[in-house]
Protein backbone atom coordinates (compact mmCIF):
# COMPACT_ATOMS: atom_id res chain seq x y z
CA UNK A 1 0.00 0.00 0.00
CA UNK A 2 0.65 3.36 -0.92
CA UNK A 3 0.17 7.16 -0.18
CA UNK A 4 0.52 9.54 -3.22
CA UNK A 5 0.53 13.19 -2.28
CA UNK A 6 0.36 15.69 -5.13
CA UNK A 7 0.53 19.40 -5.08
CA UNK A 8 -0.93 20.36 -8.24
CA UNK A 9 -2.13 23.68 -10.01
CA UNK A 10 -5.86 24.70 -8.38
CA UNK A 11 -7.37 24.94 -12.27
CA UNK A 12 -5.38 21.34 -13.02
CA UNK A 13 -7.72 19.57 -10.37
CA UNK A 14 -10.97 18.84 -12.67
CA UNK A 15 -8.80 17.21 -15.07
CA UNK A 16 -6.70 15.15 -12.77
CA UNK A 17 -9.84 13.94 -11.69
CA UNK A 18 -11.21 12.85 -14.81
CA UNK A 19 -7.67 11.32 -15.51
CA UNK A 20 -8.00 9.36 -12.04
CA UNK A 21 -11.57 8.06 -12.55
CA UNK A 22 -10.44 6.61 -16.37
CA UNK A 23 -7.59 4.32 -14.11
CA UNK A 24 -10.18 3.83 -11.66
CA UNK A 25 -9.27 5.48 -8.77
CA UNK A 26 -12.07 7.38 -7.18
CA UNK A 27 -11.31 7.68 -3.64
CA UNK A 28 -9.14 10.73 -3.20
CA UNK A 29 -8.98 13.85 -0.07
CA UNK A 30 -8.45 17.44 -1.58
CA UNK A 31 -7.23 20.23 0.25
CA UNK A 32 -6.59 23.52 -0.47
CA UNK A 33 -2.76 24.92 0.56
CA UNK A 34 -0.61 27.28 -0.25
CA UNK A 35 3.36 26.79 -1.63
CA UNK A 36 6.01 27.77 -3.16
CA UNK A 37 8.57 26.23 -5.83
CA UNK A 38 10.93 26.97 -8.68
CA UNK A 39 7.84 29.51 -9.72
CA UNK A 40 8.31 31.17 -6.99
CA UNK A 41 5.43 33.53 -5.70
CA UNK A 42 3.68 37.18 -6.83
CA UNK A 43 4.66 40.71 -5.39
CA UNK A 44 1.52 41.80 -3.73
CA UNK A 45 1.20 45.47 -3.02
CA UNK A 46 -0.25 47.43 -0.37
CA UNK A 47 -0.70 50.61 0.09
CA UNK A 48 3.33 50.89 -1.30
CA UNK A 49 3.77 48.39 0.90
CA UNK A 50 5.43 45.30 -1.38
CA UNK A 51 5.83 41.53 -0.42
CA UNK A 52 7.32 39.51 -2.28
CA UNK A 53 7.18 36.27 -2.87
CA UNK A 54 3.69 35.66 -1.40
CA UNK A 55 2.67 32.16 -1.54
CA UNK A 56 0.88 30.56 -4.29
CA UNK A 57 -2.70 28.82 -4.22
CA UNK A 58 -2.39 24.97 -4.53
CA UNK A 59 -4.50 22.13 -4.19
CA UNK A 60 -3.08 18.97 -2.26
CA UNK A 61 -4.13 15.33 -3.24
CA UNK A 62 -3.98 12.58 -0.86
CA UNK A 63 -4.55 9.08 -2.84
CA UNK A 64 -4.12 5.47 -0.85
CA UNK A 65 -4.06 2.88 -3.39
CA UNK A 66 -2.91 -0.87 -3.67
CA UNK A 67 0.65 -1.33 -4.90
CA UNK A 68 -0.34 -2.10 -8.30
CA UNK A 69 -2.45 1.09 -8.90
CA UNK A 70 0.75 3.17 -7.76
CA UNK A 71 1.81 3.89 -11.72
CA UNK A 72 -2.02 4.08 -12.98
CA UNK A 73 -2.12 6.91 -10.20
CA UNK A 74 1.16 8.68 -10.93
CA UNK A 75 0.32 8.14 -14.83
CA UNK A 76 -3.09 9.95 -14.27
CA UNK A 77 -1.80 13.06 -12.08
CA UNK A 78 0.90 13.40 -14.82
CA UNK A 79 -1.41 13.62 -17.54
CA UNK A 80 -3.98 15.83 -15.77
CA UNK A 81 -1.87 18.40 -14.22
CA UNK A 82 1.13 18.35 -16.90
CA UNK A 83 1.40 22.09 -18.87
CA UNK A 84 4.97 21.53 -19.08
CA UNK A 85 6.22 25.37 -17.27
CA UNK A 86 7.51 25.44 -13.81
CA UNK A 87 4.60 25.55 -11.39
CA UNK A 88 3.04 22.33 -12.12
CA UNK A 89 3.44 20.57 -9.05
CA UNK A 90 4.98 17.54 -7.76
CA UNK A 91 3.69 13.77 -6.88
CA UNK A 92 5.43 12.14 -3.30
CA UNK A 93 4.86 8.19 -2.93
CA UNK A 94 4.82 7.22 0.67
CA UNK A 95 4.63 3.99 2.02
CA UNK A 96 1.60 3.34 4.17
CA UNK A 97 1.98 1.38 6.85
CA UNK A 98 -1.95 0.37 7.32
CA UNK A 99 -5.47 1.45 6.32
CA UNK A 100 -8.22 1.17 8.43
CA UNK A 101 -11.69 1.69 7.29
CA UNK A 102 -14.13 3.04 10.02
CA UNK A 103 -17.95 1.66 9.40
CA UNK A 104 -16.65 -2.07 8.55
CA UNK A 105 -13.61 -2.26 10.62
CA UNK A 106 -11.49 -3.89 7.28
CA UNK A 107 -8.30 -3.77 7.27
CA UNK A 108 -5.50 -3.35 5.00
CA UNK A 109 -5.40 -3.83 0.76
CA UNK A 110 -9.38 -4.27 1.14
CA UNK A 111 -9.97 -1.23 2.89
CA UNK A 112 -8.37 0.91 0.32
CA UNK A 113 -10.53 0.78 -2.76
CA UNK B 1 -39.84 75.84 8.73
CA UNK B 2 -39.09 74.11 5.72
CA UNK B 3 -40.44 70.46 5.09
CA UNK B 4 -38.37 69.81 2.78
CA UNK B 5 -35.39 71.21 4.34
CA UNK B 6 -36.25 69.30 7.09
CA UNK B 7 -36.91 66.02 5.37
CA UNK B 8 -32.99 66.58 3.46
CA UNK B 9 -30.99 66.63 6.59
CA UNK B 10 -33.26 64.01 8.49
CA UNK B 11 -31.96 61.33 5.28
CA UNK B 12 -28.54 62.77 5.75
CA UNK B 13 -28.45 62.32 9.27
CA UNK B 14 -28.86 58.59 8.29
CA UNK B 15 -26.28 58.41 5.40
CA UNK B 16 -23.78 59.95 8.03
CA UNK B 17 -24.98 57.00 10.45
CA UNK B 18 -24.08 54.81 7.47
CA UNK B 19 -20.52 55.87 7.49
CA UNK B 20 -19.48 55.02 10.61
CA UNK B 21 -21.28 51.48 10.56
CA UNK B 22 -21.03 49.78 8.16
CA UNK B 23 -19.18 51.90 5.54
CA UNK B 24 -15.74 52.91 8.35
CA UNK B 25 -16.33 49.39 10.00
CA UNK B 26 -16.09 47.03 6.92
CA UNK B 27 -13.41 49.82 5.12
CA UNK B 28 -11.19 49.12 8.64
CA UNK B 29 -12.78 45.65 8.94
CA UNK B 30 -10.94 44.59 6.02
CA UNK B 31 -7.47 46.03 6.27
CA UNK B 32 -7.14 43.95 9.48
CA UNK B 33 -5.83 40.33 9.74
CA UNK B 34 -9.33 38.00 10.78
CA UNK B 35 -8.15 37.41 14.25
CA UNK B 36 -9.18 41.01 14.39
CA UNK B 37 -12.08 42.08 12.34
CA UNK B 38 -14.67 41.55 14.98
CA UNK B 39 -12.64 44.34 17.67
CA UNK B 40 -13.06 46.67 14.30
CA UNK B 41 -16.85 46.66 14.35
CA UNK B 42 -17.16 46.45 17.55
CA UNK B 43 -15.24 49.62 18.63
CA UNK B 44 -17.50 51.28 15.41
CA UNK B 45 -20.58 50.15 16.87
CA UNK B 46 -19.61 50.94 20.53
CA UNK B 47 -18.59 54.59 19.73
CA UNK B 48 -22.45 54.68 18.19
CA UNK B 49 -23.74 54.08 21.34
CA UNK B 50 -21.45 55.83 23.50
CA UNK B 51 -21.27 59.08 21.51
CA UNK B 52 -25.25 59.09 20.44
CA UNK B 53 -25.39 58.88 24.43
CA UNK B 54 -22.70 61.63 25.41
CA UNK B 55 -24.52 63.82 22.72
CA UNK B 56 -27.87 64.17 24.03
CA UNK B 57 -26.39 64.04 27.44
CA UNK B 58 -24.26 66.85 27.13
CA UNK B 59 -21.97 66.85 24.07
CA UNK B 60 -24.39 68.56 22.27
CA UNK B 61 -24.35 71.28 24.23
CA UNK B 62 -20.51 71.65 24.48
CA UNK B 63 -20.63 72.06 21.11
CA UNK B 64 -23.19 74.41 20.85
CA UNK B 65 -24.74 75.42 23.66
CA UNK B 66 -24.82 79.15 24.15
CA UNK B 67 -21.17 80.42 24.06
CA UNK B 68 -19.17 80.72 26.72
CA UNK B 69 -15.77 83.26 25.90
CA UNK B 70 -15.49 81.54 22.70
CA UNK B 71 -14.18 78.38 24.13
CA UNK B 72 -16.54 76.26 25.06
CA UNK B 73 -20.94 75.72 24.79
CA UNK B 74 -22.51 76.31 27.67
CA UNK B 75 -24.65 73.52 29.28
CA UNK B 76 -28.03 75.41 28.72
CA UNK B 77 -29.04 72.09 25.88
CA UNK B 78 -27.35 69.12 28.51
CA UNK B 79 -30.26 66.37 28.09
CA UNK B 80 -31.74 68.35 24.89
CA UNK B 81 -33.51 71.65 27.27
CA UNK B 82 -35.03 73.74 24.92
CA UNK B 83 -34.10 71.47 22.01
CA UNK B 84 -37.10 70.73 20.09
CA UNK B 85 -39.30 71.56 17.52
CA UNK B 86 -38.53 75.09 16.77
CA UNK B 87 -35.21 75.94 14.53
CA UNK B 88 -32.58 77.92 16.12
CA UNK B 89 -32.01 80.47 13.89
CA UNK B 90 -28.51 80.49 14.87
CA UNK B 91 -27.84 77.39 13.04
CA UNK B 92 -30.93 76.57 11.09
CA UNK B 93 -33.40 78.54 10.58
CA UNK B 94 -35.53 76.21 8.25
CA UNK B 95 -35.53 72.97 10.75
CA UNK B 96 -36.30 71.97 13.34
CA UNK B 97 -33.41 72.60 16.01
CA UNK B 98 -34.19 68.93 17.39
CA UNK B 99 -32.95 68.08 13.42
CA UNK B 100 -29.42 69.99 13.24
CA UNK B 101 -29.11 68.75 16.67
CA UNK B 102 -29.28 64.94 15.68
CA UNK B 103 -27.53 65.62 12.13
CA UNK B 104 -24.49 66.84 14.29
CA UNK B 105 -24.60 63.89 16.45
CA UNK B 106 -23.23 61.73 13.06
CA UNK B 107 -20.49 63.83 13.44
CA UNK B 108 -19.36 63.75 16.31
CA UNK B 109 -19.74 59.64 16.38
CA UNK B 110 -17.79 59.11 13.37
CA UNK B 111 -14.90 61.50 14.59
CA UNK B 112 -13.63 59.19 17.44
CA UNK B 113 -14.57 55.89 14.99
CA UNK B 114 -12.07 57.16 12.32
CA UNK B 115 -9.10 56.61 14.85
CA UNK B 116 -9.35 53.18 15.01
CA UNK B 117 -6.90 52.77 11.63
CA UNK B 118 -4.38 53.91 14.41
CA UNK B 119 -4.69 51.97 16.84
CA UNK B 120 -6.14 48.62 15.50
CA UNK B 121 -5.09 45.30 16.42
CA UNK B 122 -3.71 46.16 19.69
CA UNK B 123 -5.99 48.50 21.61
CA UNK B 124 -7.53 47.34 25.25
CA UNK B 125 -11.02 47.59 24.87
CA UNK B 126 -11.28 49.01 28.21
CA UNK B 127 -9.26 51.74 27.49
CA UNK B 128 -10.34 52.50 24.41
CA UNK B 129 -13.82 52.86 25.49
CA UNK B 130 -12.73 55.44 28.28
CA UNK B 131 -10.16 57.15 25.75
CA UNK B 132 -13.00 57.60 23.29
CA UNK B 133 -15.12 59.47 25.69
CA UNK B 134 -12.54 61.67 26.57
CA UNK B 135 -11.81 62.29 23.50
CA UNK B 136 -15.06 63.37 22.32
CA UNK B 137 -15.46 65.47 25.14
CA UNK B 138 -12.25 67.13 25.46
CA UNK B 139 -11.41 67.53 21.76
CA UNK B 140 -14.11 67.09 19.72
CA UNK B 141 -16.69 68.92 21.30
CA UNK B 142 -14.54 72.02 22.00
CA UNK B 143 -13.09 72.04 18.39
CA UNK B 144 -16.52 71.78 16.90
CA UNK B 145 -17.83 74.45 18.93
CA UNK B 146 -14.41 77.17 17.91
CA UNK B 147 -15.15 76.25 14.41
CA UNK B 148 -18.82 75.96 13.84
CA UNK B 149 -20.51 77.16 17.83
CA UNK B 150 -21.88 80.68 17.09
CA UNK B 151 -19.41 82.74 19.37
CA UNK B 152 -16.37 80.17 18.69
CA UNK B 153 -12.88 81.68 18.25
CA UNK B 154 -12.12 80.49 15.05
CA UNK B 155 -15.65 80.82 13.51
CA UNK B 156 -15.14 84.47 14.48
CA UNK B 157 -11.66 84.67 12.70
CA UNK B 158 -13.66 84.07 9.30
CA UNK B 159 -12.32 80.02 9.13
CA UNK B 160 -13.88 77.90 6.40
CA UNK B 161 -15.00 74.33 7.34
CA UNK B 162 -18.15 73.44 5.16
CA UNK B 163 -18.69 69.91 6.35
CA UNK B 164 -16.13 69.24 8.79
CA UNK B 165 -12.62 69.27 7.45
CA UNK B 166 -10.68 70.67 10.32
CA UNK B 167 -13.66 69.52 13.07
CA UNK B 168 -13.50 65.78 11.88
CA UNK B 169 -10.73 65.18 9.52
CA UNK B 170 -8.08 66.94 10.69
CA UNK B 171 -8.24 66.42 14.52
CA UNK B 172 -9.15 62.94 14.23
CA UNK B 173 -6.01 62.47 11.33
CA UNK B 174 -3.65 64.05 14.00
CA UNK B 175 -4.90 62.59 17.24
CA UNK B 176 -4.59 59.11 14.85
CA UNK B 177 -0.66 59.76 14.48
CA UNK B 178 -0.06 61.03 18.21
CA UNK B 179 -2.14 57.67 19.10
CA UNK B 180 -0.13 55.48 16.74
CA UNK B 181 3.52 56.85 17.79
CA UNK B 182 2.46 56.55 21.71
CA UNK B 183 1.29 53.15 21.15
CA UNK B 184 3.87 51.56 19.26
CA UNK B 185 4.46 49.44 16.53
CA UNK B 186 2.02 46.06 16.31
CA UNK B 187 4.44 42.76 16.98
CA UNK B 188 6.31 41.83 13.29
CA UNK B 189 5.16 45.15 11.82
CA UNK B 190 8.77 46.14 10.52
CA UNK B 191 9.55 42.76 9.58
CA UNK B 192 6.59 42.27 6.36
CA UNK B 193 3.45 43.94 5.37
CA UNK B 194 0.86 42.73 7.24
CA UNK B 195 -1.63 41.89 4.86
CA UNK B 196 -5.52 43.10 4.87
CA UNK B 197 -7.82 39.89 5.43
CA UNK B 198 -10.63 40.89 3.00
CA UNK B 199 -10.18 43.32 0.56
CA UNK B 200 -13.92 43.15 -0.74
CA UNK B 201 -15.10 44.11 2.72
CA UNK B 202 -12.52 47.28 2.49
CA UNK B 203 -14.23 48.19 -0.97
CA UNK B 204 -17.59 47.84 0.41
CA UNK B 205 -16.86 50.28 3.05
CA UNK B 206 -15.25 52.48 0.90
CA UNK B 207 -18.44 52.43 -1.37
CA UNK B 208 -20.37 53.12 1.88
CA UNK B 209 -18.63 55.62 2.94
CA UNK B 210 -18.99 57.47 -0.98
CA UNK B 211 -22.33 57.06 -0.34
CA UNK B 212 -22.47 58.41 3.00
CA UNK B 213 -20.42 61.29 2.38
CA UNK B 214 -23.30 62.82 0.19
CA UNK B 215 -25.08 62.98 3.79
CA UNK B 216 -22.11 64.88 5.28
CA UNK B 217 -21.29 67.28 2.99
CA UNK B 218 -24.44 67.93 0.95
CA UNK B 219 -26.49 67.77 3.91
CA UNK B 220 -24.44 70.09 5.55
CA UNK B 221 -26.27 72.72 3.48
CA UNK B 222 -28.74 72.00 6.23
CA UNK B 223 -31.09 73.16 3.18
CA UNK B 224 -32.64 71.36 0.15
CA UNK B 225 -30.93 73.80 -2.09
CA UNK B 226 -28.31 74.67 -4.63
CA UNK B 227 -25.76 75.18 -2.35
CA UNK B 228 -26.36 71.28 -1.26
CA UNK B 229 -26.29 70.02 -4.89
CA UNK B 230 -22.89 72.11 -5.20
CA UNK B 231 -21.88 70.17 -2.78
CA UNK B 232 -23.15 66.76 -3.52
CA UNK B 233 -21.28 67.64 -7.16
CA UNK B 234 -18.07 68.41 -6.00
CA UNK B 235 -17.99 65.58 -3.14
CA UNK B 236 -18.54 63.17 -6.40
CA UNK B 237 -16.30 65.39 -8.53
CA UNK B 238 -13.44 65.19 -5.81
CA UNK B 239 -13.80 61.81 -5.26
CA UNK B 240 -13.54 60.81 -8.77
CA UNK B 241 -10.75 62.32 -9.22
CA UNK B 242 -8.90 61.21 -6.45
CA UNK B 243 -9.59 57.26 -6.85
CA UNK B 244 -8.72 57.56 -10.26
CA UNK B 245 -5.15 59.38 -9.51
CA UNK B 246 -4.14 57.09 -6.89
CA UNK B 247 -4.43 54.02 -9.00
CA UNK B 248 -2.51 55.90 -11.73
CA UNK B 249 -0.02 56.79 -9.62
CA UNK B 250 0.66 53.19 -8.26
CA UNK B 251 0.37 52.03 -12.63
CA UNK B 252 3.45 54.35 -12.79
CA UNK B 253 5.31 53.98 -9.68
CA UNK B 254 4.63 49.74 -8.85
CA UNK B 255 3.46 48.63 -12.44
CA UNK B 256 0.19 47.90 -11.69
CA UNK B 257 -3.47 49.48 -10.54
CA UNK B 258 -4.94 48.20 -7.17
CA UNK B 259 -8.07 48.02 -5.87
CA UNK B 260 -7.17 49.02 -2.54
CA UNK B 261 -5.38 52.09 -4.17
CA UNK B 262 -8.35 53.14 -5.77
CA UNK B 263 -10.70 52.85 -2.82
CA UNK B 264 -7.88 54.50 -0.67
CA UNK B 265 -7.58 57.05 -2.95
CA UNK B 266 -11.49 58.20 -3.26
CA UNK B 267 -11.99 57.43 0.40
CA UNK B 268 -8.83 60.60 0.59
CA UNK B 269 -10.81 62.23 -1.83
CA UNK B 270 -13.81 62.81 0.07
CA UNK B 271 -11.77 63.92 2.74
CA UNK B 272 -9.93 66.56 0.89
CA UNK B 273 -13.39 68.13 -0.28
CA UNK B 274 -15.08 68.00 2.61
CA UNK B 275 -14.09 71.41 3.99
CA UNK B 276 -14.14 73.40 0.80
CA UNK B 277 -17.70 71.17 -1.09
CA UNK B 278 -19.79 74.46 -0.13
CA UNK B 279 -17.32 76.90 -1.46
CA UNK B 280 -15.26 75.64 -4.30
CA UNK B 281 -16.88 74.78 -7.84
CA UNK B 282 -16.83 71.26 -9.08
CA UNK B 283 -14.18 72.17 -11.73
CA UNK B 284 -11.73 73.11 -9.25
CA UNK B 285 -12.72 69.88 -7.13
CA UNK B 286 -10.79 67.83 -9.77
CA UNK B 287 -7.87 69.68 -8.58
CA UNK B 288 -8.53 69.00 -5.13
CA UNK B 289 -9.07 65.30 -5.66
CA UNK B 290 -5.75 64.45 -7.88
CA UNK B 291 -3.24 66.86 -5.85
CA UNK B 292 -4.76 65.35 -2.28
CA UNK B 293 -4.10 61.69 -3.91
CA UNK B 294 -0.56 62.34 -4.51
CA UNK B 295 0.26 64.04 -1.52
CA UNK B 296 -1.40 61.07 0.63
CA UNK B 297 0.03 58.32 -1.46
CA UNK B 298 3.53 59.89 -0.91
CA UNK B 299 2.79 60.50 2.83
CA UNK B 300 1.39 56.51 3.05
CA UNK B 301 3.99 54.70 0.60
CA UNK B 302 6.95 56.61 1.39
CA UNK B 303 7.04 58.84 4.37
CA UNK B 304 5.12 56.47 6.70
CA UNK B 305 7.71 53.93 5.94
CA UNK B 306 10.70 55.91 6.56
CA UNK B 307 9.69 57.57 9.30
CA UNK B 308 8.63 53.96 10.85
CA UNK B 309 5.23 55.17 12.79
CA UNK B 310 2.32 52.01 12.61
CA UNK B 311 -0.87 54.12 11.65
CA UNK B 312 -1.91 50.74 11.02
CA UNK B 313 -4.93 51.75 8.79
CA UNK B 314 -3.58 55.09 7.73
CA UNK B 315 -5.97 57.00 9.74
CA UNK B 316 -3.45 59.86 9.48
CA UNK B 317 -2.07 59.27 6.18
CA UNK B 318 -5.71 59.36 4.77
CA UNK B 319 -7.76 61.59 6.90
CA UNK B 320 -5.20 64.09 8.51
CA UNK B 321 -3.44 64.74 5.44
CA UNK B 322 -5.98 64.58 3.32
CA UNK B 323 -7.81 67.10 5.97
CA UNK B 324 -5.09 69.66 6.42
CA UNK B 325 -4.97 69.80 1.95
CA UNK B 326 -8.37 70.41 1.83
CA UNK B 327 -8.06 73.19 4.35
CA UNK B 328 -6.13 74.70 2.63
CA UNK B 329 -7.12 74.21 -0.99
CA UNK B 330 -10.72 75.76 0.69
CA UNK B 331 -8.52 78.90 1.27
CA UNK B 332 -7.28 78.46 -2.51
CA UNK B 333 -10.58 77.89 -4.30
CA UNK B 334 -13.36 79.35 -2.01
CA UNK B 335 -15.31 81.89 -3.91
CA UNK B 336 -18.69 83.77 -3.07
CA UNK B 337 -20.02 83.25 -6.31
CA UNK B 338 -20.74 79.56 -5.33
CA UNK B 339 -21.84 80.34 -1.57
CA UNK B 340 -21.84 84.07 -0.95
CA UNK B 341 -21.90 82.88 2.84
CA UNK B 342 -18.23 81.94 2.46
CA UNK B 343 -15.34 84.36 1.25
CA UNK B 344 -13.22 84.63 -1.65
CA UNK B 345 -9.88 82.18 -1.45
CA UNK B 346 -6.03 82.92 -2.76
CA UNK B 347 -6.95 82.79 -6.33
CA UNK B 348 -10.25 84.58 -5.74
CA UNK B 349 -7.95 87.67 -4.99
CA UNK B 350 -8.22 87.05 -1.05
CA UNK B 351 -4.71 86.10 0.36
CA UNK B 352 -6.13 86.20 3.92
CA UNK B 353 -8.64 83.69 3.60
CA UNK B 354 -5.26 81.49 3.01
CA UNK B 355 -3.79 82.62 5.98
CA UNK B 356 -6.90 81.91 8.32
CA UNK B 357 -6.56 78.57 6.69
CA UNK B 358 -3.54 77.91 7.56
CA UNK B 359 -3.83 79.43 10.90
CA UNK B 360 -6.82 77.10 11.19
CA UNK B 361 -4.37 73.64 10.39
CA UNK B 362 -1.63 74.83 13.11
CA UNK B 363 -3.81 75.23 15.81
CA UNK B 364 -6.06 72.28 15.43
CA UNK B 365 -3.29 70.22 15.02
CA UNK B 366 -1.37 71.95 18.45
CA UNK B 367 -4.96 71.64 20.18
CA UNK B 368 -5.47 67.67 18.91
CA UNK B 369 -1.85 66.77 19.16
CA UNK B 370 -1.57 67.68 23.08
CA UNK B 371 -5.06 66.80 24.46
CA UNK B 372 -4.58 63.62 22.74
CA UNK B 373 -0.82 63.05 24.68
CA UNK B 374 -2.66 64.30 27.64
CA UNK B 375 -5.52 62.00 27.43
CA UNK B 376 -3.20 58.98 26.03
CA UNK B 377 -1.59 59.50 29.37
CA UNK B 378 -4.01 59.51 31.71
CA UNK B 379 -5.99 56.28 30.21
CA UNK B 380 -2.48 54.69 29.68
CA UNK B 381 -1.83 55.15 33.63
CA UNK B 382 -5.25 54.00 34.87
CA UNK B 383 -6.29 50.98 32.68
CA UNK B 384 -3.19 50.57 29.94
CA UNK B 385 -3.91 51.20 26.37
CA UNK B 386 -2.33 48.38 25.04
CA UNK B 387 -3.19 44.63 25.72
CA UNK B 388 -0.45 42.13 26.29
CA UNK B 389 1.85 40.59 24.16
CA UNK B 390 0.05 37.17 24.30
CA UNK B 391 -3.04 39.28 23.57
CA UNK B 392 -2.23 40.88 20.80
CA UNK B 393 -0.69 37.29 19.17
CA UNK B 394 -3.88 35.51 19.60
CA UNK B 395 -5.98 38.42 18.39
CA UNK B 396 -8.37 40.78 19.52
CA UNK B 397 -11.42 38.96 18.77
CA UNK B 398 -10.64 35.86 20.93
CA UNK B 399 -8.71 38.12 23.94
CA UNK B 400 -11.27 41.05 24.10
CA UNK B 401 -14.30 39.67 22.89
CA UNK B 402 -14.17 35.94 23.77
CA UNK B 403 -15.35 35.31 19.54
CA UNK B 404 -14.04 34.70 16.31
CA UNK B 405 -15.09 35.83 13.14
CA UNK B 406 -14.60 33.08 10.93
CA UNK B 407 -15.06 29.42 11.69
CA UNK B 408 -12.20 27.01 10.07
CA UNK B 409 -14.30 24.05 10.68
CA UNK B 410 -18.10 24.04 11.81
Amino acid sequence: MKLIVAIIQPHKLDAVKTALEGVDVHLMTVTEVLGQGRQKGFTEVYRGAKEAGGLLKKIRLDIAVNDNFVEPTITAITKGAHTGEVGDGKIFVLDLAECIRISTGERGSTAIG
Amino acid sequence: MNSGDTAWVLLSTALVLLMTLPGLAFFYGGLVRRKNVLSILMQCLIILCVISLQWVLFGYSLSFGPDFHGIIGKLDFAGLRGVGPLPNADYAATIPHSAFMIFQAMFAVITPALIIGAYAERVKFSAFLVFTLLWATFVYDPLAHWVWGTGGWLKALGALDFAGGIVVHVSSGISALVLAVMLGKRIGYNHRPIRPHNLPFTVLGAALLWFGWFGFNAGSALAADGLAVNAFITTNTAAAAAGLTWAMIEWWHNGTPTILGGATGAVAGLVAITPACGFVNPMNAIFIGMIVALICYVAIAVVKSKLGYDDSLDAFGVHGVGGIWGTIATGLFAEKAVNAAGNNGFFFGNTHQLLVQGGLVVVTIAFAAIMTWIIFKLVDALIGMRVEEKSEIVGLDLTQQSEAAYTVIE
